[in-house]
């Protein structure tokens, strides 16, 4: 990413990232697991004096944060987060990887393990225009929150909103916040009212139940 | 020999010596009364004294890691892939120093040079040093240069402990710390090799308990046992086979012990003319610095608790082919250097050239140094 007088970098921030980094708290430690390009690391780092790593696993990827000066750390999420020690990072991001990885349910226990907090998003399945290209069409939904083909998608454990919060209460995962958005990650008050069915990106914030 | 110097190559170079007239205390115990170190530099050091970069030579390495030192060499020194106008470390930027290691036999104070107090060849008589002295020693160096702190220590496999050593004896001395196929100690596996490989030179006939140049040999036979045996632990299996596979040198069986296979030919030939260029007793002692090498051994913690006072930014390496320091090596130095709160980044790159990959060429590593160069 360039750099210059004035640049901002929040401006190639992804609206959701932008969302996510209003609720980290300055100065604290952060994991973001499948970290991308790094924007996110950089810019928490830049207006709030976070310090922490992402974790990566594609080579462009990595070499967009090494470039920022962003730190990454090269690793498959599948293998989980052995290398981490318990309760070390106040917050553990994962955007838009949960459904990519092939034990979620692990590694969402693996976040709350790592991180006091975790920051969590992914696509919501149940959005009615996927219901409608499944119900009605028979075909795998193809939106803009999904943009791939079924044969060509990283997505291997999409869920809904409902399945999300049923797990959580399954492994006693408190819920502290949620937004759900559209695809442009506009909030409004229709999906407020009846977000399963007209949201399509979730982002919550969760800690280890009592 | 370059019939003409290549336009991004440093051109021709030359060494200089720096001369230490102080006693240096080693690790041992022992005391050399002084020493030199010969280097060699390229780039210009600029008016604030920032851009200087060090690199730490690896086992056989030596102080001449880019360019020529005249147009009959057949080949540029040992990092001239990533060293030179517009390379990785880019000399229009940078300032690049790079010496050989105190006990080397390329120029520094080392065995085959003269022991002042006998006026004789050290030979067997220098002492046992460790990565530690080799740092002090480079510490010295970067004295004598007027250099405040480097931009980066780089260095690969033993370089790569060298850099580790750095930041943790002189965490303010270094802003980067590149570590690169390097282990933050040796296994027994490759303890174990590296004592086949001294036993090969210590039972060699003409090595007179270290004394060969008085007699004018060298432990031929044992240097170059040594160094076939270590050449195939830097090798991997896979570039092994697609290297050499199983063709044979004359095309058909000779039953008999010649060079049948062309991997004994290219083995034979590597020790040979290893022989030619390196020294015995040196051999020795930089097994034996590689072996003693563990820098958590001086803290409770561990290698964490060792890591906990750096203040450089790390960017450590691995190759995936790598089975002499493995990925897993490299990982054991970034789990100490997260659990210490340390800034690190972790490449694997994916290669199939084993240990050896680091001095390679390797698009995907190119495009990481280049990445994180960008930022020093």
């Amino acid at each position: 990413m360039p750099t210059w007088p004035g640049f901002d970098a929040m401006s190639l921030l992804r609206s959701d990232l932008v969302i996510i980094k209003e609720w980290i708290a300055p100065g604290s430690r952060v994991l973001d697991l499948g970290c991308g390009n790094g924007a996110l690391l950089h810019a928490l780092h830049e207006e709030r004096q976070v310090e922490g790593y992402g974790l990566e696993i594609d080579p462009k990827n990595i070499a967009s944060c090494l470039q920022l000066g962003v730190n990454v750390i090269q690793s498959d999420l599948d293998k989980g987060l052995d290398d981490f020690d318990d309760q070390t990072f106040d917050y553990v991001i994962m955007t838009q990887t949960l459904q990519a990885v092939h034990f979620p349910d692990h590694l969402l226990q693996e976040v709350l393990r790592v991180g006091k907090q975790g920051i969590v998003t992914f696509p919501n399945f149940a959005y009615w225009k996927n219901r409608i290209q499944l119900g009605l069409q028979g075909k795998m939904p193809v939106s803009r929150a999904l943009p791939s083909q079924w044969y060509e998608t990283h997505n291997i454990h999409l869920c809904t909103v409902k399945d999300f919060q049923q797990l959580c209460r399954a492994r006693n995962i408190k819920i502290q916040e949620k937004v759900i958005l559209d695809h442009a990650h506009r909030a409004s008050a229709p999906i407020t009212f009846l977000p399963n069915l007209l949201g399509q990106i979730a982002i919550y914030r969760c800690q280890r139940g009592e | 020999m370059p019939k003409s110097i290549p336009a991004d190559s440093v051109g021709l170079v030359a060494p200089q010596t720096a001369h230490f007239d102080e006693p240096i205390e080693l690790v041992c115990g022992q005391t050399l009364p002084h020493f030199d170190l010969i280097y060699e530099t390229y780039g210009k050091l600029n008016a604030k004294r920032d851009n200087a970069l060090l690199f730490c030579h690896a086992l056989s390495g030596d102080h001449h890691a880019a360019g020529y030192h005249s147009m009959e060499d057949r080949k540029p020194g040992w990092w001239d892939g990533y060293i030179g106008p517009g390379k990785v470390f880019d000399t229009r930027r940078y300032f690049v120093v790079c010496p050989n290691n105190l006990g080397g036999c390329k120029g520094s104070t080392g065995p085959n040079t003269i022991n002042p107090k006998t006026g004789k060849f050290y030979g067997p008589d220098f002492p046992l040093f460790t990565v530690k002295d080799w740092v002090s020693s480079q510490k010295q160096l970067m004295d004598s240069i007027g250099i405040n702190q480097w931009a980066a220590v780089v260095g690969g496999s033993l370089g790569g402990m060298q850099v580790l050593q750095w930041a943790i004896d002189y965490p303010d001395k270094l802003r980067h710390a590149l570590v690169i196929a390097a282990a933050p100690r040796l296994s027994a596996q490759n303890i174990g090799f590296n004592e086949v490989a001294r036993q090969a030179i210590l039972s060699d006939p003409e090595f007179h308990g270290g004394h060969y140049y008085e007699h004018n040999v060298v432990p031929r036979r044992g240097l170059m046992l040594a160094r076939m045996l270590g050449h195939i632990t830097y090798l991997s299996d896979d570039a092994m086979r697609a290297q050499f596979g199983r063709d044979l040198q004359t095309g058909r069986l000779s039953y008999d012990f010649d060079v049948q296979f062309q991997v004994e030919s290219y083995l034979r030939h590597q020790g040979s003319s290893f022989v030619e260029r390196f020294d015995a007793n040196t051999y020795l002692l930089m097994t034996k610095a590689l072996d003693y090498f563990d820098p958590a051994a001086d803290f409770e913690g561990g290698l964490a608790e060792a890591l906990s006072q750096t203040q450089a930014k790390f960017l450590v390496i691995s190759f995936t082919s790598d089975w002499r320091f493995a990925p897993t090596r490299s990982t054991e130095i970034v789990k100490a250097l997260t659990d210490a709160q340390r800034q690190v980044s972790y490449v694997e790159v994916e290669s199939s050239e084993g240990h050896d990959a680091f001095l390679l060429p390797n698009s995907y590593y190119t495009d990481v140094l280049n990445a994180y160069m960008a930022g020093v």
